[in-house]
C-alpha cells in the first residue's frame, strides 16, 4: 500500500482547489497515510466477480413529464450571493490576462 | 413543562390542560437558561417559533389541528435548509447563509404545524463522531460537560437530552444519529434508505445519508417519523411506497410481548474495543426481551469487519464530490487572496479558509480514492465490499427479524481525546456503519449507564429495509422493560447544567 507524500497531498489540494498552508500539508500528509493504511486492509476482501453496489436501493432511473412548476424568483436565488450585478451572479474574472 | 415526553405535550395540548405558546416559551426559557453551558443549538428562533405556537394555539381554538403534534416545538439540525433560517452546516464558509428554501423534512414539519426553536450544533459537514469539528465550538454532554455528546448530531441529541426541546431532527451517515442517542441517554433512529427525503439535506454522503428522529422516547420517535417520512418526487432516491404504521408498532412493543420475535446477537460486535460496562448493559437488555418472549439467535457478519474501511473510502469520495460546489461563487463565504485574483484562485483561498481539518482530511482522502490508477484499489473495492455487506444482512435476516448490538463501543470520552487522531475517532461508528452501507433503518435505545463511569449505553436494533416498524416495536418493548426496572426515565444531573 503506497504511503502519502507531501507531494501528493500538495497535488491533491491542487486537485481539490484548496490552498494548503505548508503546515497544514505537514500535519496532513502524516495523518492521511495512516488513515490509508487502515483502509488498506480491504484489497482482497472482495473477489473479481462480486458485482459492484453504488447504491443500497435497486433504483432506475425515473422520467417525468416535463411540467411547469413554482420556483425561485431571481431575488431568492440570488439572495446568498458574494456579488450580484444586473440580477446576475458576479464571479472573479474566469480568463487570464493573456486570454 | 419541559420534562414531558413530546407524546405527554400532544395530550395536554389536545385535552387543552396547555398551550403551544406556553409551550414553547418553556423551551425557550431552558435553552436560554442552560444553552451556555450545552452549546446544543446554533440559532434560536424564538420568534418564529413562538408565531408558529400562536397560529397553533389559533388553530385549536378553533377545533382543527393539522397533525398529532400540532404545536408540539422542536428542534433542527443545522445541516438542513431551513428558509429565512440561517444553515451553516457547521462550517464557516456557509457563515450567515440563509436559504431561500425548505428542506422537504422541514417543510413537512411546518406542515404539521411544529414550532421550529432553532438550528443546532454538529460537526462539520456532518463528519464527525463529536460535534468537536464545528467551526462554531463543541457541544457539551449534559452528563458531563467535560465530556462529546456524540457526532455528528451532537447538538440535536444534547438538546433532547438536557430538555431544550422535547424532539429534534437529525441525520445519520455512519451513526450521527445514533451514535449521539448512545452517549447522551436518549433515542435516535435513521430509518431506512429514501424513507426521509433527502432534499434540502446539504449532501455529505448522497447514497448513504438519511435524516431521522431524535427524542427522549421510542413512541416520540415514531410519532416524529410519521410526520416526516414517505415519498417526496423531489428527491430522486425517495422511496415510492407508504411506510408501515410505526406508532402502532411502537404501541404494541409497549405492551411487553415480543412472543414470536427473532432476535439475532451479531456476534462481531463484541470483544477486544468494547467497553465491559457497555457490554454489560447489552446482554441485561437482550435477557429482558427474552423475558419479553422474544428468541434469541446468534448470527455472523464476517465481512462487517471490513465495514469501517470500506465507510472511509466511500464516504470520502462522495463528500469530495459533493463539497466541490462550495466554490464562493453563487453563495457562502468568498476569500479574496489578492485585488483582482482569478475565479480559481478565489476558490482555492475559499475553501482553504472556509473548511476546518477535518473536511479537508476527508476531500483528500476521496480526491484520492477516486484519482486514476487508485480508483480501482480502493473506490472500486469498496463498492464490492459493500455488495457484501448487504449480503451479510440479507443471510442474517433469514435467521432473525431484528439485529442487536451495542450502538457504539464505549460511553462518552472526554472533549479533546480523540480530536488528532482520526482513526480512534472513526471506531466510534463501528457498530452503526454497516446499516449505512446496505440502508436498512436502526434505531438507539438507552440501556442505562456503565458501571465504570456512570454514563449512558445505547441498545441498538437494526431490521431489515422498509421494516422500520421493527425497530419501534422490539425498542418500544425494551424501554418499557427497563423504565420499569429503573422507575422512572434517565435523567442527567441537573447540577451539571446550571
Amino acid at each position: 500500500m503506497p504511503e502519502i507524500t507531501r507531494d501528493e497531498v500538495a497535488h491533491l489540494a491542487n486537485l481539490a482547489r484548496i490552498d494548503l498552508s505548508d503546515e497544514e500539508l505537514d500535519h496532513l500528509a502524516p495523518q492521511l497515510s495512516v488513515i490509508l493504511e487502515s483502509v488498506a486492509s480491504i484489497s482482497g476482501a472482495a473477489g473479481d466477480d462480486i458485482p459492484p453496489t453504488s447504491h443500497a436501493l435497486p433504483l432506475t432511473n425515473v422520467f417525468r413529464e416535463d411540467v411547469v412548476v413554482a420556483c425561485l424568483t431571481p431575488e431568492q436565488a440570488l439572495s446568498g450571493a458574494p456579488e450580484v450585478e444586473e440580477q446576475r451572479f458576479s464571479v472573479p474574472r474566469i480568463l487570464g490576462e493573456e486570454q | 413543562m419541559i420534562t414531558r415526553t413530546a407524546a405527554e405535550l400532544a395530550a395536554a395540548l389536545a385535552s387543552g390542560e396547555t398551550t403551544s405558546v406556553a409551550a414553547t416559551r418553556a423551551h425557550l426559557d431552558r435553552i436560554a437558561e442552560v444553552d451556555g453551558a450545552v452549546h446544543a443549538f446554533l440559532h434560536v428562533d424564538a420568534e418564529g417559533a413562538l408565531a408558529v405556537a400562536e397560529a397553533s394555539d389559533a388553530r385549536r381554538a378553533a377545533g382543527t389541528t393539522l397533525s398529532a403534534l400540532d404545536g408540539v416545538p422542536i428542534a433542527v439540525k443545522d445541516v438542513l435548509t431551513t428558509e429565512g433560517l440561517p444553515t451553516t452546516c457547521g462550517s464557516k464558509i456557509l457563515e450567515g447563509w440563509v436559504p431561500p428554501y425548505d428542506a422537504t423534512v422541514v417543510r413537512r414539519l411546518r406542515e404539521a404545524g411544529l414550532p421550529i426553536l432553532g438550528k443546532t450544533n454538529m460537526d462539520e459537514f456532518a463528519m464527525g463522531s463529536s460535534t468537536e469539528h464545528s467551526a462554531y465550538g463543541p457541544t457539551r454532554n449534559p452528563w458531563d460537560l467535560d465530556r462529546i455528546p456524540g457526532g455528528s448530531g451532537g447538538g440535536s441529541a444534547a438538546a433532547v437530552a438536557a430538555f431544550e426541546a422535547p424532539l429534534a431532527i437529525g441525520t445519520d451517515t455512519g451513526g450521527s444519529i445514533r451514535q449521539p442517542g448512545a452517549v447522551t441517554g436518549t433515542v435516535g433512529m435513521k430509518p431506512t434508505y429514501g424513507g426521509v427525503s433527502r432534499y434540502g439535506l446539504v449532501a455529505l454522503a448522497n447514497s448513504l445519508d438519511q435524516a431521522g428522529p431524535v427524542t427522549r422516547t421510542v413512541l416520540d420517535s415514531a410519532m416524529l417519523h410519521e410526520v416526516i417520512g414517505g415519498h417526496d418526487p423531489l428527491d430522486s432516491t425517495s422511496i415510492d411506497q407508504s411506510l408501515p404504521p410505526l406508532v402502532e408498532a411502537a404501541r404494541q412493543g409497549a405492551s411487553g410481548d415480543l412472543s414470536g420475535v427473532r432476535i439475532g446477537i451479531i456476534s462481531e460486535m463484541s470483544g477486544d474495543g468494547w467497553q465491559p460496562g457497555v457490554l454489560t448493559r447489552f446482554r441485561e437488555s437482550v435477557d429482558l426481551l427474552v423475558k419479553a418472549g422474544a428468541e434469541v439467535v446468534e448470527v455472523s457478519c464476517p465481512t462487517f469487519v471490513h465495514a469501517l474501511a470500506t465507510y472511509y473510502l466511500i464516504l470520502p469520495a462522495e463528500a469530495s464530490s459533493n463539497l466541490a460546489k462550495f466554490d464562493a461563487m453563487r453563495y457562502g463565504l468568498r476569500v479574496w487572496p489578492e485585488e483582482g485574483a482569478s475565479a480559481e484562485e478565489v476558490m482555492r483561498a475559499t475553501r482553504d479558509a472556509g473548511f476546518g481539518d477535518e473536511v479537508k482530511r476527508r476531500i483528500i482522502l476521496g480526491t484520492y480514492a477516486l484519482s486514476s490508477g487508485y480508483y480501482d484499489a480502493y473506490y472500486g473495492q469498496a463498492q464490492k465490499v459493500r455488495t457484501l455487506i448487504s449480503r451479510d444482512f440479507e443471510a442474517a435476516f433469514e435467521q432473525a427479524d431484528v439485529l442487536v448490538s451495542p450502538t457504539a463501543p464505549t460511553t462518552a470520552f472526554k472533549l479533546g481525546e480523540k480530536l488528532d487522531d482520526p482513526i480512534a475517532m472513526y471506531l466510534n461508528d463501528l457498530a452503526t456503519i454497516p446499516a449505512n452501507l446496505a440502508g436498512v433503518p436502526g434505531i438507539s435505545v438507552p440501556s442505562g449507564l456503565a458501571d465504570e463511569d456512570g454514563l449512558p449505553a445505547g441498545f441498538q436494533i437494526l431490521a431489515p429495509a422498509l421494516a422500520d416498524d421493527r425497530c419501534y416495536r422490539v425498542g418500544a418493548a425494551l424501554e418499557a422493560a427497563l423504565l420499569d426496572q429503573w422507575g422512572g426515565p434517565l435523567v442527567p444531573p441537573e447540577e451539571n447544567l446550571s
